[in-house]
């Protein structure tokens, strides 16, 4: 950590979630590792579901290429690791073996990429039970693009969209938990398909 | 199929496009038998509204005879219904307290950024209204995919005339819903601003709930006529200078509720065309906005004002001193159409409301670009003009 960081994070006082800090410091608060380029995005969701509905259908990381756009395929290897192949640009993929860190059943799910990752990353996504609204799920998650020419590319989408991709695919969950199916204004099938492929 | 196509200001053409289909398992598809322009499509119209695309499909008043139905729908083939112009889900948290307008999931994820920034949080979907309320296509067309079909539409009982029940679709619960905000109480004096249908149909809603008075303020003989027929009293701004005729009117108390059914024109939703409205609103007296403003001014104190008149981005010189000094209580928001829908068509059922008064002109879905116009340029003889796929 930064010693600037240190200070910074010392100063905070407020409640406020440590994504949403103006100057920093946030990611180490959060139990984040820190490192070059990256960028730690949150975001939350109210689904108007019981916890435990919420919780099953996002363990089951096979459900998760669904309603996230850019994940391609999740091949599950074992009960804590998964292999991920994204979209990126230029018609190009990136990929990465993901290592379940931590986890509480109904509670949260922490995550970790392994040595090896197109682009390192890690992450938190937190169920709460919210009562009559249903469920709050909250997601932290913090990228490390790699350096380079095509770490460029890749930082360019991994830094400056997945604030808005996550806010997305929240809504796409969200949409799919509530109501079974993920809104489209696509008129037919042939649009449908160019519009998701 | 054929369908009215927006290709840019003052420009819209029935064009021949794709039919649509089932996508989700709840949608449905319909056969239009009728639908409307409404006032706001001239909003479209006149180019005032952003994000629209060369080639979407307008209309969001419009009913039909249901053709194809989702695995998950509740309709079934060959019913009449009438489909709200607001999308929504029935299954989230605000569907649950019967704030359909204000939906979580009616928009399609990408489409819920624009509302998101502007807004703070998405809204509801909308037939025909271009790219930020959904991009979904609209209802002046012969055929037209409806979502969640089984929370929207509803299905109105054999050998009903369209023309009866179409206005559930938008324009009756608009006005119902004014005049619910208004929270009136018997013996009341209610002001209405704009009699369009949307102010009409509150002028009767009004009474229904127990106005003693409703006063209605417009610039068309044709339209201050209409409500005069409902026993509305008049003011033609014109003639007449309204806070002065409404202050004597009322004994100097002022309107106990006050409904503003005018709406934006000149108010655009976007930065760059701020600084357009503040200069037009600064310089013409004729700006749309004043309605709000003098709706405030001439409200008595501890009054209630009911806004459903569509303002979709700022207005300035909003008197926040008026509505706080005199402790007003402000009701607005688009309509929750699905909410009103069943009790409107048993009042419709009962003749307690009249709703085929409004129609001033049926014409083919073929001759809408005409039917745009006319209703653009004379706006004192056209009230509403109805289309009707297949009608010459």
């Amino acid at each position: 950590m930064a010693s600037a960081d240190v200070t910074k994070a010392a100063q905070h006082s407020d409640d406020a979630p440590p994504t949403t800090w103006k100057h920093g410091g946030g990611t180490e608060v959060a139990g984040f590792a820190t490192g070059e380029g990256e960028s730690f995005v949150g975001r939350a969701v109210t689904i108007n579901r019981p916890v435990r509905d919420v919780f099953a259908y996002f363990r089951d990381f096979s459900n998760l290429p669904r309603f996230m756009e850019n994940v391609e395929r999740v091949d599950l290897l074992d009960d804590k690791r998964s292999h991920w192949v994204v979209k990126a640009p230029a018609g190009k993929t990136v990929e990465w073996t993901s290592r379940i860190t931590d986890e509480a059943p109904d509670g949260f799910i922490a995550w970790r990429s392994e040595d090896g990752a197109d682009v390192a990353n890690s992450g938190r996504v937190e169920f709460r039970d919210a009562g009559a609204r249903g469920t709050v799920v909250t997601v932290s998650i913090l990228y490390d693009p790699p350096a380079g020419v095509v770490g460029k590319l890749i930082a360019k989408m991994f830094q400056r969209e997945p604030a808005i991709q996550a806010r997305r695919d929240l809504r796409r969950f969200k949409q799919l938990m509530e109501t079974g199916e993920i809104a489209t204004a696509a008129m037919n099938r042939k649009q449908h398909e160019e519009e998701t492929a | 199929m054929r369908a009215l196509a927006w290709h840019g200001k003052h420009d819209v053409r029935v064009d021949t496009v794709d039919d649509p289909e089932i996508i989700n398992p709840r949608d449905c598809i319909i056969k239009v038998t009728a639908t409307a322009i409404c006032g706001s499509d001239l909003h479209l119209y006149d180019n005032y509204i952003p994000t629209m695309q060369a080639g979407d499909i307008l209309g969001h008043e419009f009913m039909g005879e249901v053709v194809e139905v989702g695995a998950k729908s509740t309709l079934k083939k060959g019913q009449k219904v009438v489909v709200p112009f607001t999308i929504a889900c029935g299954s989230c948290y605000h569907c649950g307290k019967h704030q359909y307008s204000a939906c979580d999931n009616g928009l399609p994820a990408d489409n819920q950024d624009i509302a998101q920034e502007l807004y703070g949080q998405p809204m509801a979907g909308l037939f025909g209204y271009s790219h930020m309320t959904g991009g979904y296509a609209g209802g002046q067309a012969e055929y037209v995919r409806v979502p969640f079909s089984d929370v929207g539409p509803i299905v109105i009982p054999d050998g009903v005339d369209d023309e009866k029940v179409l206005f559930l679709s938008d324009i009756l619960p608009t006005g119902w819903m004014a005049a619910e905000n208004a929270q009136i109480e018997p013996g009341d004096t209610v002001a209405v601003w704009g009699c369009g249908p949307v102010g009409l149909f509150a002028v009767q809603s009004a009474f229904l709930m127990g106005a003693e008075r409703v006063i209605a303020i417009d610039h068309f003989p044709r339209r201050l006529e209409l409500a005069k027929r409902f026993g509305a009293e008049t003011i033609n701004y014109e003639e007449s200078a309204v806070y002065e005729a409404l202050m004597v009117m009322t004994g100097g108390i002022g309107p106990d509720a006050v409904i503003d059914s005018v709406g934006l024109e000149a108010h655009g939703f976007f930065v760059d065309n701020v600084l357009d409205q503040i200069k037009a609103s600064t310089f013409l007296g004729t700006d749309r906005a004043h309605s709000i403003r003098q709706a405030i001014i001439a409200c008595r104190k501890g009054g209630r004002v009911s806004m459903p008149a569509v303002y979709g981005g700022f207005i300035d010189k909003f008197p926040l001193g008026a509505l706080m000094e005199k402790g007003l209580t402000l009701k607005t928001g688009q309509t929750h159409v699905q909410h009103y829908m069943p009790a409107l068509l048993n009042a419709i059922m009962e003749g307690k409301i009249d709703t085929t008064f409004l129609i001033s002109h049926r014409m083919d879905l073929e001759d809408a670009p005409k039917g745009y116009d006319m209703f653009k340029n004379n706006q004192n003889e056209v009230t509403k003009v109805v289309l009707k796929p297949g009608y010459n």
